[in-house]
């Protein structure tokens, strides 16, 4: 990128001409964005997220990432719905770091984008801001003709004014709309009868330029005099730096610097295939690492703590109790492995470290969280850290992490250069914060009757809270406290997480809320704290807990003689959402009438993230071979903005759960990732894709999350159809593992 | 220095003729679109075109372009296969968005082969694209509908 293109401070995206997304990108040097309120004269700036120029350009500040879960187009919806404006019109800038941007949900409070909040935590704020926003248009229009408030309306950009015919677009008011006073109270919001934009499927605002190479990810950023570093990274968990020899490397062509950072050895040049063919001459010695890091070993730790009471996460009623009483007992062990996000993109960031300001482009999900952690490295003042957001080739948790941005920042601050880091795939599949391994223990009771009297549900894990406390309690913390109360805060805080004194929901989360109406409940959480770095994965605790309960829970059908579609109907008596998309579900896959011979169908649900979701897969199994040739699905998400972007959260939550349900595994062999790209950290291709079919249910409720929920059902509907093919249950993923073990 | 033709354009690149043609894309030749994945043939991110025929850049060496004609995702809309953009677009295709460039450069050269290509046809040739956001129900469709506006005779040639 040459330096006539990029004049703002922020990454933008808009309808240029013929269509074309137009695309700058901020030079070094420029004003640092502090916020949306970044003014040009004339600008109408009625709060973070709202501009509008005299020429009439009507800029969106989007504070959520845009991952691919679609943030662009659903929430330039909510805007456009008050704001009475096409979306299609609107420029998107990608918001910059500032507290502003908070994330609202009560469990997040900073700037980030995850736990599927993004819509349920935006739909009221922006359609307020956008409301605001054209009040006070109207106010200027009224003001300049000379008529009442009540008189003029908003529509298609332009205020009107009936009676006499004038109208003004919002560009020609922006100047005056500016010096109008902010309305006192909250305008009222447009009942759902009357939405133009909320519930259409607008096309992506992002596509055009996704699909002619425009679009800008992290690791497209260009600058000038821009570098790039490669790391050589530990080969171990816990593996120190003996000492390390780069002469070699350091007389190559275009190499710059060869500097220890703790992260390893950074190889630095003026462009990748410069740095990393100098980095295979860089020789470097490590110590072993942390050997005792091995995944049969930690399988067996998980295995045995499962035999020792744990902490209650919920109880109801007396399952000692009703164990007693029954007259039969079944328990099953259900286990999960560590697993990588594997985000196409590797991870980079690129940075700008000198003269006392720290500027930073990096596709993170959390600005928030990178401006702390680049405060923690340089010291420097809040406003003095300058980060801007790209798109991200995809998220799935793993870029809730930071590491990635502190190294591109500590090389540049060591450099002095801009830097851009680059990961390779190798780096990002043995340098992930992975899923969580698991263990979990089921145990039912039932009567003579057949009736489910009780349910135990232990989970033996680490916490991934526990693991992160300290960094994210320190972003929570609001700025105007010192740095050091921060740091003491947020270790209190991890402490209390790591002896459960604080309990960490997300183990269990998709395992607490356990909806059927079973009167004996113990749900328990056993932490089980080793040094692997562990982080959010799409789903979190939902996608190891949905497979252990949903896929037990069709053990316990089998055990009652019942059709688990029906007990599970039964069971949700009194959850009528769940037992509205379970029945959706089972109807549009034809669960009444039988498959198709060799087909078996297999059926699970949960509520997670506030949507409440089943799925039915339809799985043939040959010897080793399992084909999944359906999915259907149906969701109730409260009220949808776009169908068409939560269809296709749904679908690709499928093929992200299913690829790794089927193959994924991160194995540890004395410390050190086995895996190390695609060919032994399978994805889900194409010709694995099932059919996939979507219903949603209509619902006039405040939305819920839906970038995560299609991922945890699949695993269990699949094991759940291959049980009944095979007649013995699959428990532990990946399940083509599990069916070989079992052979 | 190196001689080979891109999007239609010549270029002369000085740089070593094992250099990875996907660097030389993105970096020398600032053609960002074309996007680095796994760097060992295994993700498709990286699949340009050369004299027609679909490769990974990753793994192919500058010299093996060296007087060859390149053709990447920013050279498409210039050719009637950009027909395979809009239909993706129609379709809602992309997430994230990272794999599909690539998908797009794989599924032009499948419909060259291939005008009307079945459902194994398509699964045969696009398992070799991987994308993470399993966005593969839409690029099918989008890869039957292309097909179909490519073989549609052109909006007035029905016209007397
Ligand atoms: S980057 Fe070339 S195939 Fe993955
Ligand atoms: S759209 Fe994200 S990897 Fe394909």
């Amino acid at each position: 990128m040459t330096g006539e293109l990029g004049r703002r401070d922020v990454l933008r995206y808009g309808l240029g001409a013929g269509g074309a997304l137009l695309v700058q990108i901020a030079l070094p040097g420029c004003r640092p964005a502090r916020s949306a309120a970044d003014p040009h004269a004339g600008d109408f700036v009625p709060n973070a997220w709202i501009r509008v120029a005299p020429d009439d350009r009507v800029a969106f500040v989007l504070d959520r990432v845009e991952m691919g879960q679609g943030t662009m187009t659903s929430h330039a919806q909510l805007v456009a719905e008050e704001l009475e404006i096409d979306p299609a019109r609107l420029v998107v800038e990608l918001a910059p770091a500032d507290r502003a941007y908070d994330n609202p949900d009560s469990q997040l409070g900073f700037q980030v984008t995850g736990g599927s909040t993004s819509v349920s935590t935006s739909y009221d704020p922006l359609r307020t801001a956008a409301a605001t926003a054209r009040e006070m248009l109207k106010a200027a229009a009224a003001r300049r003709w000379g008529v009442g408030l009540a008189s003029c309306v908003a529509a298609d950009g332009e205020i009107r004014h009936p009676p006499s015919g004038r109208s003004a677009r919002y560009g020609a008011l922006a100047a005056d709309a500016a010096r109008e006073p902010v309305p006192p109270r909250a305008p009222e919001l447009k009942p759902a009868s009357a939405f133009t934009w909320i519930g259409k499927s607008v096309p992506r605002l992002d596509a055009p330029s996704k699909l002619d190479g425009s679009a800008v990810y992290g690791i497209d950023v260009r600058l000038p005099g821009l570098h790039t570093a490669v790391v050589l990274r530990a080969p171990a968990l816990g593996a120190k730096m003996k000492g390390f020899d780069a002469a070699g490397a350091r007389r190559e062509p275009g190499i710059t610097d060869v500097l220890e950072v703790p992260t390893g050895v950074a190889v630095v040049g003026t462009s990748y295939w410069r740095a990393r063919r100098a980095a295979a001459l860089v020789k470097v010695e490590w110590t072993a690492g942390t050997t005792s890091l091995d995944s049969e070993l930690l399988r067996r730790a998980l295995r045995s703590r499962l035999a020792r009471d744990a902490h209650k996460m919920r109880t109801d009623g007396d399952v000692a109790a009703a164990e007693h009483a029954s007259s039969q007992i079944i328990d099953a062990v259900y286990e999960t492995p560590y697993l990588a996000h594997a985000t196409l993109e590797p991870q980079n960031a690129t940075a700008i470290v000198r003269d006392g300001r720290c500027e930073v482009w990096a596709p993170t999900q959390s600005l928030g969280l990178a401006r702390e952690a680049l405060r923690r490295l340089t010291g420097y003042a809040y406003d003095d850290i300058v980060l801007h957001q790209t798109l991200l080739g995809g998220g799935y948790g793993r870029r809730l992490a930071q590491d990635y941005v502190v190294e591109a920042a500590t090389i540049a601050l060591r450099t002095r250069k801009p830097v851009k880091v680059v990961w390779s795939r190798e780096d990002d599949m043995a340098h992930d914060h992975y899923r969580p391994m698991s263990a979990h223990l089921l145990r039912a009771s039932f009567a003579r009757s057949g009736a489910v009297t009780s349910w135990t549900h232990r989970v033996a894990a680490q916490s991934i809270i526990a693991q992160i406390a300290e960094e994210w309690g320190q972003s929570l913390v609001p700025n105007r406290f010192p740095l050091s109360f921060k740091r003491a805060a947020a270790r209190a805080a991890a402490t209390a997480y790591a002896g459960n004194a604080v309990p960490d929901m997300s183990a269990v989360e998709g395992a607490r809320e356990l909806a059927y109406a079973i009167p004996n409940v113990s749900v328990e959480f056993a932490p089980v704290n080793v040094d692997v770095p562990v982080g959010w994965w799409r789903s979190i605790g939902h996608s190891n807990n949905a497979f252990a309960v949903e896929a037990f829970f069709d053990e316990v059908a089998r055990e009652a003689k019942r059709d688990p579609f029906e007990l599970r109907r039964e069971l949700l008596a009194g959850a009528p959402r769940q037992r509205a998309v379970l029945e959706l579900a089972a109807e549009k896959s034809g669960w009444a009438h039988p498959p198709k011979s060799g087909i078996f169908r297999g059926i699970a649900q949960t509520t997670a993230f506030g949507t409440a979701i089943s799925m039915v897969a339809e799985v043939s199994v040959e010897g080793r071979h399992v084909r999944v040739h359906r999915v259907v699905a149906a969701v109730d998400c409260g009220r949808v903005v776009n169908p068409d972007l939560v269809a296709t959260q749904v679908e690709g939550g499928i093929g992200f759960g299913l690829g790794a349900a089927l193959h994924q595994e991160i194995t540890l062999r004395q410390g050190a990732v086995v895996q190390s790209n695609f060919h032994d950290f399978p994805s889900l291709r194409m010709v694995e894709m099932p059919a996939v079919e979507v219903h949603l249910v209509a619902s006039d409720a405040h939305p819920s999350g839906i970038g995560e929920p299609g991922v945890p059902l699949v695993a269990p509907a699949v094991a759940n159809a291959i049980l009944r093919a095979t007649g013995s249950p699959v428990r532990s993923m990946p399940l083509l593992g599990a069916l070989k073990e079992a052979r | 220095m190196i001689r080979l033709t891109v999007n239609g354009t010549p270029r002369e690149v000085d740089v070593p003729d094992d250099v990875p043609l996907l660097w030389v894309l993105r970096e020398e030749l600032a053609l960002t679109g074309t996007k680095f994945g796994c760097g060992m043939a295994l993700c498709g991110a990286c699949t340009v075109h050369l004299d027609g025929k679909p490769v990974r850049s990753c793994v192919t060496r500058l010299r093996e372009a060296s007087g060859k004609e390149v053709t990447t995702i920013e050279g498409v809309a210039a050719t009637p296969m950009r027909v395979l953009q809009e239909a993706w677009a129609l379709e809602g295709t992309p997430q994230c968005g990272y794999c599909q460039p690539g998908q797009i450069m794989s599924a032009i050269a499948l419909l060259r082969a291939k005008p009307r290509p079945t459902d194994a046809d398509v699964d045969a040739v696009m398992s070799a694209n991987l994308c993470r956001c399993a966005t593969y129900v839409r690029i099918r469709r989008a890869i039957h509908r292309a097909a179909d506006m490519l073989a549609a005779p052109p909006p007035d040639a029905n016209k007397p």
